[in-house]
């Protein structure tokens, strides 16, 4: 369409002008450079700046340019480095399994039990206004929950389910994870409502004219047509909790690390060379999860 | 109407637990910063009054909470102001498929799966590096239109690829400049949309932590505060100001969905029904 129209306007504006109007490059570039400024300035520049200072030295007080290995040696030779990636994956894999059984049947009875449209968007504007508050006011929350006088604790104890308050409530791995899916099990019902809503009903209704029972619909058909969604929805759960640092700090009581927290002690005893290195190993793995994943989706098709 | 199924009502509750998953514990912090001035962080409930919201206007309970807000507001519609300027450009350039579009929305990308701290970091270091003192307005801001700027520019081309390009050819055609076709066509077509772009700059911005953390130099902003209370405080006046702080962003999101909602209202009464089959 847009090709045809600018083959048959070609030859006019030849005609009618000798000057060229500028090509859509020129005009694309134009239109595009505050955002190719900022993302140039405050991304590319600063992964940059990371990369050429992981292999800088640091005293106590500041940091020196050299070209050295040290902090990488130093990274690959510890076995908290590994104990802490390992951490790391195993809260991104706990967290993405919750948020995406969650959130599909969240979003599955959103697209599919909703009858009328305004109700469907009123129930996912519910689902999704906490995002648009505070995630630490939305960690502090948990506290009077989990705590070991706090509501769980009480309500078992009177229940006489247990005799003694839980200390694993808070401040332990459970409360981490309990945290991330209740911050992120959002990310998973957005796209995946997103693209159950494009799905044909006649699709549907000929797989139950056909004979399906419920589940093999679901299964057989909703599953399949929804994976685009789901892996969207992975991208940013998994990203979102392996470039973590604050919600394993604040919700372990600092007894648990993962890797964002072992750039920022880094950062808080002033060696950011050490730092760093870590967040270039990051941010390797990081984009090496989403290289795998992106080979299941096209993001441009689903916009 | 068909009759439900007996897993609607199954789903059904399911849902109503998420709700309750998802709203209670903000609805019990409402509840407890309500407690009498003896009460502690959890229940039960020692009398109820208004005593630590009074303590937040009293500078030695709770810090400079009023600037660090004020700050807030001011760098969130900045952010928010210039995620939708440049969201739109960054929309109607992308349009053009100009040479060099490929990598620009991988880096889009980049910049919403990098972890935040990476972004702080690397900020905060070119800024030291350089000698440039970091500041709220400056690195701060900068580190945050790169966790904006994805989620206006991702709404932008969802408007665009549904947006049908036979407006702006009639608009050409009846002898419009670009700039007349942008402005009288284009625009008002997309407004609504650009609500939910200011929405995110805004609420994304006002609360952003890990970002702002090590650009945001030697005054801090609301959320950066409330994280240093968390340390150091361990009375319900931190309860006080996680309510108002999520009342106020309730109140925001309240306004922005309702200017939608208007709009919308506004286009259907004065829309014109021409191109429309009969009913």
């Amino acid at each position: 369409m847009t090709e045809q129209t600018a083959s048959l306007d070609a030859p006019a504006a030849a005609r009618a002008k000798p000057r060229r109007a500028p090509s859509r490059h020129a005009a694309g570039w134009l239109l595009a450079a505050p955002l190719a400024a900022v993302l140039g300035l405050f991304l590319v520049l600063p992964i940059l700046m990371i990369a050429i200072v992981s292999f800088w030295g640091a005293t106590e007080f500041s940091i020196y340019p050299a070209f050295q290995f040290d902090n990488y040696a130093f990274l690959f030779g510890s076995d908290v480095t590994y104990r802490v990636f390992g951490n790391t994956l195993k809260y991104a894999l706990i967290t993405w399994l919750f948020t995406l059984l969650i959130g599909f049947t969240v979003a599955y009875y959103l697209a599919f039990h909703i009858r009328s449209l305004t109700w469907q968007i009123a129930l996912f504007l519910l689902c999704t206004i906490p995002f648009w508050t505070s995630n630490i006011i939305r960690m502090i929350s948990w506290i009077p929950f989990l705590g070991r006088e706090g509501i769980a604790n009480s309500a078992l104890l009177s229940w006489g389910v247990i005799d003694a308050p839980l200390d694993w409530l808070l401040f332990s791995d459970f409360s981490v994870i309990l945290a991330f899916v209740h911050l992120y099990t959002l990310f998973m019902v957005v796209p995946i409502f997103n693209t159950m809503m494009r799905i044909d009903t006649s699709l549907i209704e000929a797989a139950v004219d056909a004979g399906a029972t419920g589940w093999q619909v679901l299964w057989h058909v909703i599953v399949p047509l929804t994976k685009p969604g789901i892996m969207i929805g992975t991208i940013f759960v998994v990203t979102l909790v392996m470039g973590d640092f604050i919600t394993v700090r604040f919700m372990s009581g600092s007894q648990s690390a993962n890797v964002g927290r072992l750039i920022s002690n880094d950062i808080g005893l002033l060696q950011y060379p050490s730092a760093s290195a870590t967040a270039v190993i990051l941010l390797i793995t990081v984009l090496m999860v989403i290289g795998i994943l992106l080979r299941f989706v096209d993001i441009r098709k689903e916009l | 109407m068909k009759r439900r199924p007996r897993s609607f009502y199954a789903l059904t509750a399911f849902f109503a637990l998420f709700l309750v998953f998802l709203y209670g514990p903000t609805l019990t912090i409402a509840i407890l910063s309500f407690q009498g001035p003896q009460g502690g962080l959890t229940f039960p409930m020692r009398g109820t009054s208004l005593h630590w919201f009074r303590d937040l206007f009293e500078q030695q309970a709770v810090g400079d909470i009023w600037g660090a807000f004020r700050r807030s507001l001011v760098l969130g519609l900045m952010v928010m102001v210039t995620t939708i300027l440049v969201s739109v450009m960054g929309g109607l350039a992308f349009r053009k498929r100009f040479a060099g579009s490929g990598l620009l929305f991988y880096l889009i990308v980049t910049a919403l799966v990098i972890p935040s701290i990476l972004v702080s970091l690397g900020v905060g270091l070119i800024f030291s590096q350089a000698g440039i003192p970091v500041h709220w307005s400056t690195s701060g801001f900068g580190a945050q239109l790169t966790w904006t700027l994805p989620f206006g520019l991702l709404i932008m081309f969802a408007v665009f690829n549904r947006f049908d390009p036979a407006f702006e050819e009639a608009a050409r055609d009846l002898g419009a400049s670009p700039w007349q076709t942008i402005r009288h066509v284009v625009l008002p077509i997309i407004a609504p949309s650009l609500i939910g772009v200011a929405l995110f700059g805004f609420t994304l911005s006002y609360d952003e932590f890990a970002r702002t953390l090590l650009t945001a130099g030697s005054y801090n902003t609301l959320p950066l505060e409330i994280f240093g209370m968390t340390t150091n405080v361990t009375t319900p006046v931190i309860f006080a100001l996680g309510t108002l702080t999520t009342a106020f962003s309730f109140g925001v999101i309240g306004i922005f969905l309702a200017v939608f909602w208007l709009m919308g209202r506004r286009r259907a009464r004065l829309g014109s029904e021409t191109g429309k089959p009969a009913p």
